[in-house]
């Protein structure tokens, strides 16, 4: 199924701002994250078509998940 | 020993008294709200000569504490009608501080028709008139007065919007670097200019110091303390690294970026005005990408923003300012956005008010949504310049949402709702409704709990939880905002064990007194109820912790949410 992987802050260097990409039914948000090579500890904010999600959440097609480091502000 | 200066503008006086004990353990937010609400007549006209302008410098400003340059201001606000506080960065509260100086009262209103200058220094204050600067913009104040009194001289100063007594008019503190840093919200902007103060100035020479009742504990919570600072990811490498601007990409992910007055949570532009490109843009140009509003900050979270020649632009360039004339206004040029902030610090105005404001005005016709030169040219042109159509944008959002006969005003208690929609971020929903400051973010910022993952996790699109998280929260921040600290310190002390007793040992060492953490809560809660009550006394009921009526019919794309809560749930936040 294809999916939306969106990067942002530092997550950003050496990888990428936006990509679609095909990934197996059932993918869990974790395992992206595993392979973007991103720390548990280094997440901030995981979003799945913008809304809070758990690692353990499996994907569905055309899901856009975004990924940022801990960030803030005000 | 710490004094109380008192600067009576009708009869042109200083009186300096010792601090009263009741005052004593008092700073910041605790200072000025308990001097307003104890001398300050909550029905008195805002820019008559019963209102009080009051600067309090918080009780670790001036120390070697990290973060704790903060200065407060407080008065009866002209925009909201309530009590009123506003911070600032900048170098005042270390000078106040180093001078011995608790808290300057400014009161009455002088009789003569002309701007008055007020000069502290190791002697006290004096006040004498002032024509050659009355009528020029911030900026050319700081340097002028810089130039007449040596480049230390601390300034706090108002423009043209201040002298006018526009509603959205803000007073303005010089930085270290000579630029600007602001108490922003509320107007009191047009409370010093009510009392025709156009500008202080500050000479810290030979100040006897702050002193620490033991250093040795002060020395050790102050390492510990700042260690946090860096510890934490958003203290230590989120914000000085992409400011508090990295918020726009966040909230428009989330779906909670207020987008063309507040129709929408996202916006198509928000890649262009993102802290990602803002920081790209000014490493690309040469500027500053960290940048530190007071001495002894360690978190930097502010930046120096240039043009394509690597001229300065503006600096202190905000989430709030970029959001707020970014999506909420459709101007998707941020070189536009940073002339236009340039202006608003220039002219002294609020830069999240008139940021909002400028939504209403474009929903009202005054000018095109995405028209960026148009802001421009209407703050120059005609707030700056005071015509009667300068008089009512510089009236704030709710004005032109009157005279303009609009609806979707997006204000609380008269003051212009911030950067995170109430509707799919509830939390700060809550606060918008509840703050005694009216619309305001940092009073409660549940988006950190809502939105960021920091000090646990609640779901921004839900009822559950955010009374009590606001609630909390709004306690913290009125016990913080006494200390003198950036209220930033809030990431680390939400989440990592060791900040907050580190904070209270501070205190306690400077003091010598035995605060626990109850005593902070308590403290917190003192200052809300203090503030309440004022707000009671005012004439506000419960009925104006409500935010308008548009959020509840209106759903907000893409979640397509509605604010949602029962008017007892609302009030069921002052339960404590």
């Amino acid at each position: 199924m294809r999916i939306t992987v969106k990067l942002f802050a530092t997550f950003r260097t050496d990888r990428f701002k936006i990509e679609e990409r095909e990934v197996p039914s059932g993918t869990e948000v974790g395992h992206i994250v595993r392979e973007l090579g991103i720390a548990e500890s280094e997440l901030g904010i995981v979003l799945v078509n913008a809304r809070h999600a758990a690692l353990d959440q499996q994907l569905q097609e055309g899901d856009i998940l975004s990924l940022f480091p801990l960030v803030g502000g005000g | 020993m710490d004094k109380i200066f008192r600067v009576n503008m009708t009869d042109l006086t200083v009186k300096c008294e010792e601090v009263p004990p009741e005052w004593l353990g008092l700073g910041g937010r605790g200072l000025t709200s308990t001097i307003v609400a104890a001398e300050v007549p909550p029905t008195c006209h805002p820019l008559g000569p019963n209102n009080k302008l009051v600067f309090a410098p918080g009780l670790l400003s001036g120390t070697p504490a990290a973060q704790s340059g903060r200065m407060s201001c407080g008065a009866k606000s002209p925009l909201t009608g309530t009590i009123k506080e506003s911070n600032s960065g900048g170098t005042s509260a270390q000078q106040f501080a180093r001078l011995g100086i608790k808290a300057l009262i400014i009161e009455g209103k002088p009789g003569k028709d002309c701007f008055y200058n007020l000069h502290i220094n190791k002697d006290g204050v004096t006040i004498a008139e002032e024509t050659e600067l009355a009528g020029k913009g911030n900026f050319a104040v700081i340097q002028k007065v810089t130039e007449r009194l040596g480049k230390k001289t601390g300034v706090i100063t108002i423009g043209e919007a201040g002298e006018m007594r526009m509603a959205a008019a803000n007073i303005s503190v010089k930085d270290p670097d000579h630029k600007i840093r602001s108490h922003g919200r509320g107007g009191l902007g047009a409370v010093m200019g009510a009392k025709q103060v156009k500008f202080i100035s500050i000479d810290d020479t030979d100040a006897p110091g702050v002193s620490i009742a033991d250093p040795e504990k002060f020395k050790q919570a102050a390492r510990t303390f700042a260690k946090t600072m860096l510890e934490h990811p958003v203290s230590g490498e989120g914000l000085p690294t992409y400011g508090t601007n990295v918020l726009v990409n966040v909230l428009n992910e989330a779906g909670g970026l207020p987008t063309k007055n507040f129709r929408y949570g996202q916006f198509e532009g928000h890649d262009k005005i993102s802290g990602e490109t803002m920081h790209d843009t000014i490493d690309a140009r040469g500027g500053k990408t960290k940048h530190g509003c007071h001495s002894g900050c360690i978190i930097q979270c502010s930046q120096v923003y240039v043009d394509d020649k690597g001229q300065y632009l503006t600096s202190g360039f905000e989430y709030e300012t970029i959001w707020g004339l970014g999506a909420n206004c459709c101007i998707d040029v941020l070189d536009d956005i940073a002339k236009a902030d340039n202006i608003m610090d220039d002219i002294g105005v609020d830069s999240i008010e008139t940021a909002v404001m400028f939504g209403v005005a474009m929903e009202a016709g005054i000018l095109p949504f995405g028209d960026g030169k148009g802001v421009i040219r209407l703050l120059r042109d005609e707030i700056g310049k005071g015509t009667p159509l300068g008089r009512i944008l510089g009236g704030g959002a709710a004005e032109v949402g009157r005279v303009y006969g609009q609806t979707r005003v997006p204000v609380v208690k008269g003051q212009g709702i911030p950067a995170y929609d109430p509707r799919s971020v509830k939390g700060i929903g809550i606060t918008y409704a509840t703050s005694t400051m009216g619309a305001d973010h940092t009073a409660g910022y549940a988006v950190a709990t809502n939105i960021l993952g920091v000090g646990g996790a609640v779901d921004p699109l839900k009822k559950d939880g955010q009374v009590e998280l606001s609630r909390n929260l709004q306690i913290a921040t009125a016990a913080i905002d006494s200390t003198g600290m950036c209220l930033f310190i809030a990431f680390p002390a939400l989440d990592v064990p060791e900040c907050l007793p580190a904070l209270i040992d501070l205190i306690n060492a400077r003091f010598g007194a035995s605060l626990t953490g109850d005593d902070v809560t308590g403290l917190g809660k003192t200052i809300l109820k203090t503030e309440h009550a004022f707000n009671l006394a005012a004439g506000f009921t419960n009925k104006h912790d409500r935010l308008p009526e548009f959020f509840s019919s209106d759903p907000l794309p893409p979640h397509n949410v509605v604010w949602d809560f029962s008017e007892e749930e609302i009030d069921s936040f002052w339960d404590f």
